[in-house]
């Protein structure tokens, strides 16, 4: 027996077991008729928000080509060291990435690649579903990452903090 | 076609009842219907339990074997069940870890037998009682054969040879033996009324002068709460308790010999609420209507009253479940004052009120009838408002700690204020 415990007088609603009991049962009878609030899964998706940062999408060009320039600002930005790129150069001296990876197991989805791109050519996708099979699958390469077509992530406007 | 004209003529109270050959075949198709009912009724009771819950916790449940009902899942999980592997722990007592999940099944299969669930049903060859087997002494046989229950539990929990387990049998063991006083105590006050432990006579006494639940109200609160102790169910669960014990008596066991203890709790949930209905609401009586106890039988009133049974023990199932979901676990000790200090002496109490009552009213020579239980009634009300709005403050669950007044609670700081340890504290 606790010595210094303190034992107040409380009001008869709150020792008596039976009237808190059937508050109770009312309580999880009126939540046993009301609606549900269950998304389906797999036929009923959620919506997801417009600023939800997903798995990466590379933009391209109308023909075709991704519109990354190789600068190397996404690889220096990335707090996880998870891009990997290496530039090329074709005759005219336009530069395009060699081989542009994203391993989307480090990746911690901050989206700093999409805010410093300067040709708008990486994103966050707005997107979930990426089960593989093996681990080797979550290192999206360039050709990945131009194919995939899942809606980009719309980056936080600081000029307008609260609108979506 | 049922010839049905024909068998409303045979309608006959006083119709005798089968003998030989037809008795046998009546029995034997009795249980085969009885026992198949009862498997599906425990393993439908699994798909309600899960739905039921889902639905207070405003999810859906299962909804996706065999339609948006979720109506096959019962078989799935059997199934599965099937296929998984059968594990045996390195330090089990091999016969015992075998034997426990069959002894917790037995007994909560065998209490249906004298559970009355339906009028006499009258036939060309005569009359057949609703009921496996109606034998005469069928209450006490419930008492029996329910407390036998307990044994699987132990049992499972000292074959298994884990701490666990054993604690959680141990608290079963405790928890059953505890409550089965209060049990049996609480249908004293039904058997004084119906002077007879014969479940049809008190299925009768009660379609006469009403259902005990409206006289005997106290009596009914008392088996609730045991009854909800001796299946283990929630509030009641500590032998399971998932937060302190993993699985408690069943931590060991898997597959088949695993599902059969859910089984059986469901399959004693089904007894217990069938008791219940039996005992304190009439059982298959058919309310509002005095014609079902005086007759004549007729096949109509025996699907009736058939029917009246099983919605009064679906509502006990759905009671059951809705408790489950509303109450939270007791701590231990509570458990123990509930049964010992508050239960107990109430039960105990109640049969001398209710023994006095009816020798007082006997001596006043009021016949049994509307006025009998009337005055029952009447005297019922009275001491339900005592007990849950006078009495209960505090004391039907009551904290671990004692409630200490100012004087004493002065003299314990004193106390502590000599002993060794404070003095130390201070320097």
């Amino acid at each position: 027996m606790a010595i210094t415990v303190k034992v107040l007088d409380r009001p008869i609603e709150d020792v008596s077991y039976i009237r808190a009991t059937i508050k109770g049962m009312v309580l999880t009878f009126k939540h046993l008729l009301d609606t549900k609030v269950t998304v389906q899964y797999p036929e009923q998706k959620w919506q997801i928000s417009p600023r939800w940062r997903g798995t990466h999408r590379m933009l391209t060009t109308e023909t075709g080509k991704a519109k990354c320039v190789a600068c190397g600002l996404c690889p220096t930005v990335c707090p996880a060291n998870c891009i990997k790129l290496i530039p090329g150069e074709d005759e005219e001296g336009n530069r395009y990435p060699l081989v542009f990876e994203i391993d989307e197991f480090r990746c911690i989805f901050c989206g700093y690649c999409q805010e410093v791109c300067p040709e708008e050519a990486i994103h966050m996708g707005r997107h979930y579903e990426n089960s593989e099979y093996s681990r080797a699958g979550f290192v999206y390469d360039l050709e990945r990452l131009t194919a995939q077509t899942h809606p980009v992530c719309e980056m936080w406007d600081p000029d307008d903090a609260r609108g979506e | 076609m049922i010839p049905v004209a024909a068998l409303l003529q045979l309608a006959n109270p006083q119709q005798p009842p089968t003998g030989g050959g037809v008795f046998l075949v009546a029995t034997v198709l009795k249980m085969i219907v009885v026992f198949t009912v009862y498997m599906i009724g425990a393993a439908l009771l699994t798909l309600a339990e899960r739905k039921i819950s889902a639905w207070i916790q405003n999810r859906h449940g299962p909804n996706r074997v065999g339609g948006r009902g979720g109506w096959l899942q019962p078989a799935a999980d059997g199934v599965k069940n099937f296929m998984k592997e059968e594990t045996y722990p390195e330090a089990a007592y091999k016969p015992l870890f075998v034997l426990a999940p069959i002894l917790a099944f037995i007994p909560a299969l065998v209490t249906w037998a004298v559970i009355p669930f339906g009028a006499p049903l009258p036939t060309r060859w005569g009359r057949i009682e609703m009921v496996v087997a109606d034998l005469p002494v069928g209450f006490l046989f419930v008492l029996a054969i329910s407390s036998l229950g307990v044994y699987g539990i132990v049992l499972a929990g000292w074959a298994s040879n884990n701490k666990y387990a054993l604690l959680g049998g141990l608290r079963s063991s405790a928890q059953m033996i505890s409550y089965e006083i209060s049990l049996g105590m609480s249908t004293i006050p039904v058997l004084l009324l119906a002077g007879n432990v014969t479940l049809n006579s008190i299925v009768k006494q009660q379609a006469y002068g009403g259902w005990n639940v409206v006289n005997l109200t106290l009596a009914f609160f008392i088996f609730l709460v045991a009854a909800f102790a001796e299946t283990n169910r929630l509030p009641f669960d500590l032998p399971e308790a998932e937060s302190e014990l993993i699985a408690g008596y069943h931590t060991e066991y898997s597959a088949m010999k695993f599902s059969l203890f859910p089984i059986s709790e469901y399959a004693n949930m089904i007894t217990a609420s069938a008791m219940m209905v039996t005992l304190f609401f009439g059982g298959w009586d058919v309310p509002f209507t005095g014609r079902d106890n005086i007759g004549p039988y007729s096949v109509w009133l025996t699907l009736l009253s058939v029917a009246i049974f099983f919605a009064k023990l679906l509502f006990f199932l759905f009671f059951y479940i809705w408790i489950r979901w509303t109450l939270p676990r007791f701590r231990y000790d509570q458990l123990m004052s509930l049964g010992w200090k508050f239960m107990l002496p109430l039960a105990l109490a109640y049969i001398v009120i209710i023994a006095t009552a009816l020798l007082i009213l006997e001596a006043a020579g009021i016949q049994r009838g509307a006025m009998h239980s009337s005055i029952l009634a009447a005297m019922n009300m009275a001491l339900v408002v005592i007990v849950f709005a006078i009495l209960d403050r505090g004391r039907i669950i009551s904290p671990a700690y004692g409630r200490m007044g100012g004087a004493r609670l002065a003299r314990m700081r004193g106390l502590a204020s000599r002993s060794p340890l404070a003095s130390r504290a201070n320097d």
